[in-house]
């Protein structure tokens, strides 16, 4: 023990021998050496070429006139591409999983001399919610994660962090939390992970708190849909798909608003502190590898992110299809839970339904829409619509979608304050996970459930007496 | 497409890294290109990302070159050895402590200064160093032109050209990472820091000491130096006796095994 205290002592005195410049010096030798060997062995050809496209295309993409309309253009494609593309592959796989499986596997239950209930928690309720999540959540991400890989290998992610770090250092944030922000689109729970990034703890943390607020992959449907059937609607029909494209722009950008607002209330108080200074390095433009891309990110980040919701996905299907089934008096557990989270919900202007379905659906934000239209089905007493009490279902189309919701009593309000319920409310399960297994405290992953799920009641409150006051 | 693929000398295997022969360390500044490194060697598709900061952990895999096992170890990217962010300790602790048999820096071969830095520093934790010359392609693009031959000569370890997106060059690394392994490739790496004589004696009279307390220690002087340095990560390793713990067992016998392994070949 005492050998080892005497080389530190031994050192500490040779130090002071040394003087303090000492340490500059053996740097300064390194840098010297370093540009020596590079000097020897590197020779450049004398003529450059007058047109450097890598300088050009980088004034243009960190300019700061075009800076910001470029990554908006390049965003909105991305999420027209993504909207449009999956439409037909979702349908399909839809018809497959849903119109075709699922009564298939119900007679097959049937023909094996399943009793009625438990062919209805198995193929009602567990399998419908899984072949649910697979339609509507595995074309938009396949075609999301690729061309945002795309964007990544071409090197344009790092151009991001450039143009908005200026805006989180004003927020006392780390710059790369634009990076982290980028990812949340994609998953929440792979953006925590990606957090890894900000070496700055109470940065990081700020990352983490409010990587909600990026609209991820499997809360679009619900947007997309809410958009189309009470915003664009109101639109003449050669503009409607536009305007509920600009709607839910509008509330990605909301989103970005109050990953910025509320990053800021956060290192003004409990997490205090000046923005950390880092330096960025704009790599080169590099040709993206189109198909390893796109397999590397159907493989590591689409399969694996669906697995998960898959996983949860399971035993949300089997509560679903329970509380549906299983009647206290005369009534549903559903029901009741209805009647008792109808007040809160019609104060900020949603309803019990829409309350239940989120408490339901926690795993996944994808089962949402369908949880929702199951349970209103189930509290109107729509018996022709749907195929029975816990069995999720879509509609065909939007209009008949439109008729059951308005049925359910659900107005234009209703749609906005769902769109931005769904934007703010608290993370998904996997994703407060994710979170407790990153920053390994309970308190900080309570926190992150908490405060954007208050955030959500207020935004709601809010926007409810607003427009009751005006309407 | 990828020629490595009908080399029968070489087995990926994937995240299966037991019972290695060789453990190789993937170090280098952010963004050269550590992680395809990574991808063409053990077959993983660890994502990849052209922005730097992409591998946040190490994360490990592994491949059979000629009937030796090798594990890869890919380390976050960084500039250097000398400051605290957590990844450059997660890198400068696997390199010192973690003692890999080879350590392969993957340099960009269009920023050979910057990149010559971490070199220089990882030379003076090891000598059992491979300069892997990444992003040979841009280079050409650029009219870049690197005299891989003087490099390594002035570095005393050997250089590969490569890019590996495509996987040229990565057989001629295996090989170099084969032949630094068994020994076959006499590595003398060029060591800057110990300039003048009084700074080489105060070196020299801490690292006799370090020697004693730690016989096991492979890199005593750079050791010294980062004390001499007033270094408190390694001041701490030093008190705690980190420093012997993790050096000296399991890293020894894996080198050892490596190397009886390679007389039994040969």
């Amino acid at each position: 023990m005492s050998s080892r205290e005497e080389i530190l002592k031994t050192a500490e005195n040779l130090r002071w021998e040394l003087g303090e410049r000492f340490h500059d010096l053996t740097v300064e030798a390194l840098y010297a050496e370093a540009s020596r060997i590079a000097r020897k062995t590197v020779s450049m050809a004398e003529t450059r070429p007058g047109f450097n496209f890598e300088r050009t295309l980088d004034r243009l993409v960190t300019g700061k006139w075009t800076g910001f309309p470029i990554m908006f253009a390049l965003l909105g494609i991305v999420f027209w591409i993504t909207i449009e593309g999956a439409n037909v592959p979702s349908s399909f796989l839809a018809s497959v999983l849903i119109d075709s499986l699922h009564p298939l596997l119900k007679d097959t239950g049937t023909s094996l001399g399943f009793p009625w209930w438990l062919n209805g928690f198995l193929f009602d309720g567990m399998y419908l919610a899984v072949a649910w999540v697979v339609s509507v959540m595995l074309p938009p991400m396949a075609i999301f994660f690729p061309l945002f890989t795309i964007a990544e290998d071409f090197g344009y992610l790092p151009r991001v962090a450039f143009n908005l770090d200026a805006l989180f250092r004003r927020a006392g944030a780390h710059g790369k939390q634009a990076l982290t922000m980028a990812m949340g689109y994609g998953c929440n729970a792979a953006a925590i992970i990606s957090t890894r990034i900000i070496d700055s703890p109470r940065e990081r943390l700020i990352a983490i708190l409010t990587n909600n607020f990026s609209l991820c992959n499997g809360r679009w449907p619900t947007q997309i849909l809410m958009a189309t059937i009470f915003i664009g609607a109101l639109a003449p029909p050669l503009l409607s798909s536009a305007v509920s494209a600009l709607a839910v722009v509008t509330v990605v950008v909301i989103g970005v608003a109050m990953t910025f607002i509320v990053s800021w209330g956060l290192s003004k108080t409990i997490l205090k502190g000046q923005a950390s200074f880092f330096s960025l390095e704009l790599p080169p433009y590099r040709p993206p590898r189109i198909w390893q891309t796109i397999y590397t990110s159907v493989i590591d980040r689409t399969l694996i992110v669906l697995w998960r919701a898959v996983v949860w996905a399971l035993p949300s299907g089997a509560v679903i299809w329970l509380v549906s089934n299983i009647h206290i008096g005369n009534v549903s557990i559903a029901e009741h839970a209805i009647a008792s989270l109808d007040p809160i919900g019609l104060l900020i202007g949603l309803n019990g339904v829409i309350l239940l379905a989120y408490i339901i659906a926690i795993p996944a934000n994808e089962i949402v829409i369908p949880t929702i239209l199951m349970l209103t089905a189930l509290v109107t007493g729509m018996t022709d619509v749907g195929s029975g009490a816990g069995v999720m279902f879509e509609l065909e189309s939007e209009a008949a979608t439109a008729e059951v919701l308005r049925a359910g009593g659900w107005t234009l309000l209703t749609g906005i304050n769902l769109m931005l319920f769904s934007l703010l409310h608290n993370p998904c399960s996997t994703t407060l996970y994710t979170i407790y297994k990153e920053t390994g405290s309970a308190k900080w992953t309570t926190l992150s459930a908490l405060l954007p799920l208050c955030i959500a009641f207020v935004v709601c409150f809010l926007v409810t007496q607003l427009w009751r006051l005006l309407f | 497409m990828n020629p490595l693929n009908r080399d029968e000398r070489l087995v990926r295997h994937g995240l299966d890294a037991s019972s290695a022969d060789v453990v190789v360390a993937l170090a280098g500044n952010p963004n050269v290109g550590k992680s395809t490194v990574f991808n063409a060697l053990t077959g993983l598709k660890q994502h990849t990302g052209n922005w730097p900061g992409k591998t946040v952990v190490r994360a490990e895999g592994s491949y059979s070159f000629n009937k030796r096992k090798y594990k890869v170890v890919d380390l976050p990217g960084t500039y250097s050895l000398l400051s605290a962010s957590a990844d450059e300790e997660v890198a400068r602790d696997f390199i010192l402590f973690g003692r890999p048999d080879v350590t392969v820096v993957v340099v960009d071969a269009t920023r050979l200064e910057r990149n010559m830095n971490l070199v220089l520093q990882v030379l003076e934790i090891t000598e059992k160093v491979v300069v892997a010359l990444n992003l040979m392609d841009e280079a050409r693009r650029h009219s870049i032109t690197v005299d891989e031959r003087s490099l390594m000569k002035e570095l005393g370890v050997p250089v590969v050209p490569l890019v590996a997106r495509s996987g040229e060059g990565v057989l001629a690394l295996l090989q170099r990472i084969e032949e630094v392994a068994t020994g076959s490739f006499e590595c003398r790496p060029r060591r800057v820091w110990t300039g003048s004589p009084k700074l080489r004696k105060a070196v020299d009279r801490v690292a006799e000491q370090l020697k004693q307390a730690y016989p096991t220690l492979p890199n005593e002087r750079w050791v010294a130096l980062r004390l001499l340095e007033g270094d408190q990560r390694i001041a701490e390793a030093v008190r705690t006796g980190e420093l012997g713990r993790i050096a000296s067992p399991e890293g020894a016998t894996v080198m050892k095994k490596g190397k009886e392994d390679a007389r039994v070949v040969a």
